[in-house]
């Protein structure tokens, strides 16, 4: 059953990333992603991570990929479906092929003796984060506080500089 | 029950295509998405080792499902810093083609 479940989410996920590889629209590419992600939430699910799979959708579902589509929308015209590849693609998929080339066999040979998939409780995550993580949670608030402010200085415009 | 092989397979197949999609695309929108995919699949590896090796030597805690939510979190601010770039970008050169982004070239 969990076999049934894994592969069925397992083709979303590689699908919807084989879309936003190969979409010629750029909007088309910003749904496959989310098809993607969803179905990446979907495989937390399966480990047990349900908190995970939880702050996936909620960030990721909802946050980035409205963002993105904000950056598509804000950058729109008429050039989207003309530069979708560039010259060199056929190098990049022999790259990435020997790079998955690389993996497989690593992942294969170091086998890791591994017990049956555990459930992480929400309190035991809680706990952890605010006992041993608890200062790369206070660093990780910083640096979303410097990517705000960093965000807000570069893309306002010129005008309202002085 | 899937082993843990299994979900790094998954994991390898996520990143590769990412990495396909950062080398050959022209568009800064879709290199960032790429990218996303790529730190995806690094989450997927992490949490599974994470419910799998639960209480396996050094392993405690859950500590894999932590650093991804830490991934989670420089991901969000990755994005948003990535959106006010390629605006800048598009509003200063009108085009988010990164061939064309070549004042920086050696």
């Amino acid at each position: 059953m969990a076999w049934a479940i894994f592969v069925v989410i397992a083709v979303f996920t590689i699908g919807g990333a084989l879309g936003v590889v190969v979409s010629r629209n750029v909007v088309h590419a910003a749904l496959a992603l989310l098809v993607s992600l969803i179905a990446v939430a979907g495989i937390y699910l399966v480990l047990f991570a349900e908190f995970l799979a939880l702050v996936q959708v909620l960030i990721y579902g909802g946050a980035i990929i409205i963002v993105l589509l904000f950056a598509i929308m804000l950058t729109r015209n008429s050039e989207y479906p003309r530069i979708a590849d560039n010259k060199q693609w056929p190098l990049a998929a022999v790259a990435a092929l020997a790079f998955l080339g690389i993996l497989v066999p690593s992942f294969l040979i170091n086998k890791i003796e591994d017990t049956n998939a555990q459930n992480a409780s929400f309190t035991g995550i809680g706990e952890s984060l605010f006992t041993t993580w608890a200062v790369p949670f206070e660093i990780a608030s910083l640096v979303l506080l410097v990517a705000l402010i960093g965000a807000i200085i570069i893309a306002r415009s010129d005008e309202e500089e002085s | 029950m899937v082993d843990l092989v299994w979900f790094q397979f998954l994991s390898a197949v996520l990143f590769v295509i990412g990495l396909y999609g950062v080398l050959a695309r022209r568009s800064a929108v879709l290199i960032v998405m790429s990218i996303e995919l790529m730190l995806n699949a690094v989450n997927i590896n992490l949490i599974a080792a994470a419910s799998h090796m639960e209480g396996v030597g050094r392993f405690s805690n859950f500590d894999g499902q932590l650093i991804a939510i830490f991934i989670i979190t420089v991901a969000a601010a990755e994005v948003g810093l990535a959106l006010a770039i390629i605006l800048r970008m598009f509003r200063n050169r009108s085009t988010v083609n990164l061939d064309e982004i070549n004042l920086m070239k050696w």
